[in-house]
């Protein structure tokens, strides 16, 4: 036994002589990271990619950000309020703030920040958001007053967003957003490699006090079992992963710790109403009771998840229970597509994009054999991320698999699709007054107790309506090194805490 | 001399049907750079802000315009800019293409040391029971997709014996050596693996063939010792179809090992490829498929010359 070990031992040891390298020790200062997708810009008003987003607001800072439990805390702004008629909203800035290249943060930098997200010609795509500013005053370089066209409570949450980072006026007048990182977050951008490496340092002036760590080292290792095996060796710190069945090998590993929680976004079975059958409500209705989503999150993804409703926001969302046919019935899913005149079922196609989500083509297959029941014969079409997003753009898809993205607010987050404006009206292919109204209500409504009411209702009418099959939410991935403390998991994803995390030794 | 001339004078004609070739393909398939930028959120531009990152990623005009300018651009040396990494395309090729020719070389050295001996012993050992084995190994190496080898000897390097070569931070070879080497010897030897069991194979059934022609064995007759028969005379000829394989296999991986790029997390062509097509970066793919045709016509003169001097019987170019 002692002989073997002092073998395995002796050629562990001849292969890192061999390699050139030891076991590579963690440096104090920096913190090494990794991630399998880079991010793909670094215009904080243009980028939505997840990745570009996590980075992002390591470098630059909104207004206002959310916590762990999705509640308004300062960011840029000390403190904010709205007028009685909720037409206008001021906040009093940060005296502390200050971008990184050491000017101080003004109200006159976040007006020209607004100005440029509602600037058609930037392309800003969370301009969608913010078309109910009339108007942005200044009345002093710390106070910010922006005039609304209507009540608009969930305003506040879209600006915490990084798509509504405050970025310097001179910056957007030399044109150098974008080419040029210049926030006043707690890290700057001292490299960017795309789709190899960024190298952050603190920012000494962040006004959010001193940052935990030196610097971080973000690399981009593209197979997540790659950058596990790189934790295993101690190479890398902190990794963000995406794929459940790569993430729960991580609490296999004895020095390494897994960071889980629910997220905001939702894995969905999109029906295209607007097609043959399912213009139908109770073939709509049938697919909805005919599928078992627990089955699916348990196949799909390992039953890494939880089953939800339309609101996936935990203060608001109903208990799945309580929706419309969330236990598997499938007597009365064929009872249903009898009554449609469907009896014999019908024939479709599903599309999903091959590894976005890493469980799409698993969740199609199972959807596949569950519709076989209830006589529906599904055709699985996998495409590349951007074919996909094309064809999901146009509607043009029976049903579709996807994940999206959830918001901390349900009205930024169904705007979209659930009322009659909605930008993406043509993808979602469904609308009727009771969805219409309650979004407005929401929308018009600052009482949070009050809000909840009609959320819930908009969740239970939408659920019956089945345009949609919700499915489940999955969590998201990070994994550290034992002695990386201080990082808070949040159900936006995002890595902020990263400004306060701190290497043990 | 009058070959290679007119071998190089197609070269501008096979590349102008390549760079038509990929501007259209990278066209033809659907989504464009806006989609790749903000996936489903661009359904949220209204048709201005559509229209503004069109101009800026510069889809707005027709593609007849867009395919002039390109190639107008080529002509004054400049292959256009990359909406990524927002550098000139040729400078960002030129960055990463050092380590796609250190690996190619690498794998080809390994796949030649390996392959070459051990095929042929295994013709000098026909059907007997050691032949058997290389041929064997040689199965398993060429059926053994490299991404299976790949992520197999990275999971017993890191969990069998707790190490690594450092993951995600590049050494170019002129900066540090033994670094640089540490990085790419295993990924060397994942392609090097499959590219050495066609060696062997190749190199066993033509040193068969040859050692069966009527030379040899009137060389052997003569009084010729084995090992002279062997690498004297039956060598040489036996080499071509190892040249043609070699030549094809080593331009293929001018062009870039995506897979074991990916799996290595090596800043090479291949990956550079992959992602510029997925974030519909038009000009970096265009321009770095050029540059990868340009790179598989000239190793594939290369080879036809390597000919010429293996058997000077052979005379290109004439009828």
């Amino acid at each position: 036994m002692i002989g073997h070990l002092t073998r395995t031992l002796l050629s562990g040891i001849t292969l890192a002589a061999m390699l050139g390298i030891a076991t590579v020790s963690t440096q104090a200062a920096t913190l090494h990271m990794a991630w399998s997708q880079d991010a793909t810009g670094l215009d904080p008003h243009k980028q939505t990619a997840f990745s570009s987003l996590r980075l992002l607001e390591l470098i630059y800072e909104p207004l206002v950000r959310v916590d762990a439990s999705l509640q308004i805390i300062p960011a840029i702004a000390t403190s904010w309020e709205f007028s009685k008629d909720g037409k206008a909203l001021t906040f009093k800035l940060d005296p502390k703030a200050k971008f990184q290249d050491g000017t101080a943060v003004t109200s006159a930098d976040v007006k020209a920040s607004f100005e440029r997200i509602l600037d058609e010609k930037t392309g800003a795509a969370a301009r969608a958001n913010f078309l109910s500013i009339a108007g942005i005053d200044t009345p002093d370089a710390a106070t910010v007053v922006f005039h609304l066209s209507q009540p608009d409570a969930p305003i506040l949450t879209a600006m915490s967003d990084v798509n509504a980072a405050i970025v310097p006026a001179s910056e957007i007048k030399a044109g150098s957003i974008g080419t040029k990182a210049v926030g006043s977050g707690p890290f700057k951008l001292d490299k960017w490699d795309p789709n190899a490496k960024e190298v952050l340092s603190a920012n000494k002036d962040w006004a959010g006090g001193a940052t935990g760590v030196d610097g971080i080292e973000i690399s981009v290792l593209p197979d997540e079992a790659a950058i596990l095996a790189a934790m295993r060796t101690k190479q890398i710190d902190f990794a963000l992963l995406n794929d459940p069945l790569v993430a729960t090998l991580v609490p296999k590993e004895a020095s390494l710790q897994l960071n889980r929680v629910p997220v905001l976004s939702y894995h969905v079975l999109q029906l295209n109403p607007s097609r043959k059958p399912m213009t139908e409500l109770k073939v709509r209705q049938a697919i909805s009771c005919a599928i078992d989503r627990q089955e699916v999150l348990d196949t799909a993804s390992l039953g890494e998840g939880k089953v939800t409703g339309p609101l996936t926001i935990p203060a608001l969302a109903t208990e799945p229970s309580q929706l419309f046919c969330y236990k598997r019935d499938v007597d009365k899913a064929k009872k249903l597509m009898a009554e449609a005149g469907y009896a014999d079922g019908f024939s479709a196609t599903v599309i999903g994009a091959t590894g976005e989500p890493p469980t799409a083509a698993a969740e199609a297959q199972v959807i596949q054999s569950q519709l076989a029941e209830i006589g529906v014969k599904l055709d699985i079409k996998m495409m590349e991320l951007n074919v996909y997003v094309d064809a999901w753009l146009k509607g043009d898809f029976d049903m579709a698999i996807a994940l999206n993205g959830g918001r901390a607010d349900p009205y930024t987050m169904y705007n979209r699709y659930w009322t009659k404006a909605g930008n993406l009206q043509k993808v979602a292919n469904y609308i009727d007054d009771t969805l219409d109204s309650q979004m407005q209500q929401g929308r018009a409504e600052t009482d949070p107790a009050k809000r909840k009411v009609i959320f819930a209702e908009f969740e239970k009418h939408l659920a019956e309506m089945s345009p949609w099959i919700w499915l489940y939410t999955s969590y998201s991935y990070t994994a550290q090194q034992k002695n990386i403390a201080g990082f808070v998991p949040t159900p936006t994803g995002t890595l902020f805490s990263l400004s306060k995390v701190t290497i043990q030794q | 001399m009058n070959y290679l001339m007119r071998r190089l004078a197609t070269f501008p004609l096979v590349l102008l049907g390549v760079s038509i070739l990929v501007f259209v393909a990278i066209r033809m398939v659907p989504g464009d750079s806006i989609t790749a930028m903000l996936g489903t959120e661009a359904g949220l531009l209204t048709p201005a802000q559509r229209d503004s990152l069109a101009a800026y990623f510069g889809i707005d005009q027709p593609w007849f315009i867009q395919y002039w300018r390109w190639i107008g651009g080529i002509l004054h040396g400049n292959l256009g800019i990359s909406v990524t990494y927002g550098r000139p395309v040729l400078d960002v090729i030129i960055e990463r293409f050092p380590l796609t020719l250190e690996l190619a070389v690498l794998s080809m050295i390994i796949a030649l040391a390996v392959g070459m001996p051990a095929g042929i012993f295994a013709a000098t050992h026909n059907e007997k029971l050691s032949d058997l084995g290389v041929r064997i190994v040689a199965m398993i190496g060429q059926s053994t997709p490299s991404f299976v080898l790949g992520l197999l000897i990275i999971y017993t390097l890191s969990a069998g014996f707790g190490v690594l070569p450092a993951m995600g931070e590049f050494a170019p070879l002129w900066q540090d050596p033994l670094r640089n080497l540490s990085q790419m010897i295993l990924p060397a030897i994942t392609l090097g693996f499959a590219f050495a069991a066609s060696v062997t194979r190749i190199s066993r059934s033509s040193m068969l063939d040859v050692l069966s022609d009527d030379y040899v064995r009137t060389a052997r007759s003569k009084g010729a010792s084995a090992r002279s028969v062997i690498w004297r005379h039956a060598l040489p000829n036996a080499l071509i179809p190892v040249v043609t394989l070699s030549g094809i296999e080593f331009g293929y991986l001018l062009g870039g090992a995506v897979i074991v790029e990916q799996i290595y997390a090596l800043p090479g062509l291949g990956r550079m490829v992959l992602d510029a097509i997925q974030q519909r970066d038009y000009a970096l793919v265009q321009g770095s498929v050029l540059f990868i045709a340009f790179n598989f016509m000239i190793v594939n003169l290369l080879v036809d010359l390597a000919y010429v001097a293996l058997d000077p019987r052979i005379r290109l170019g004439e009828s």
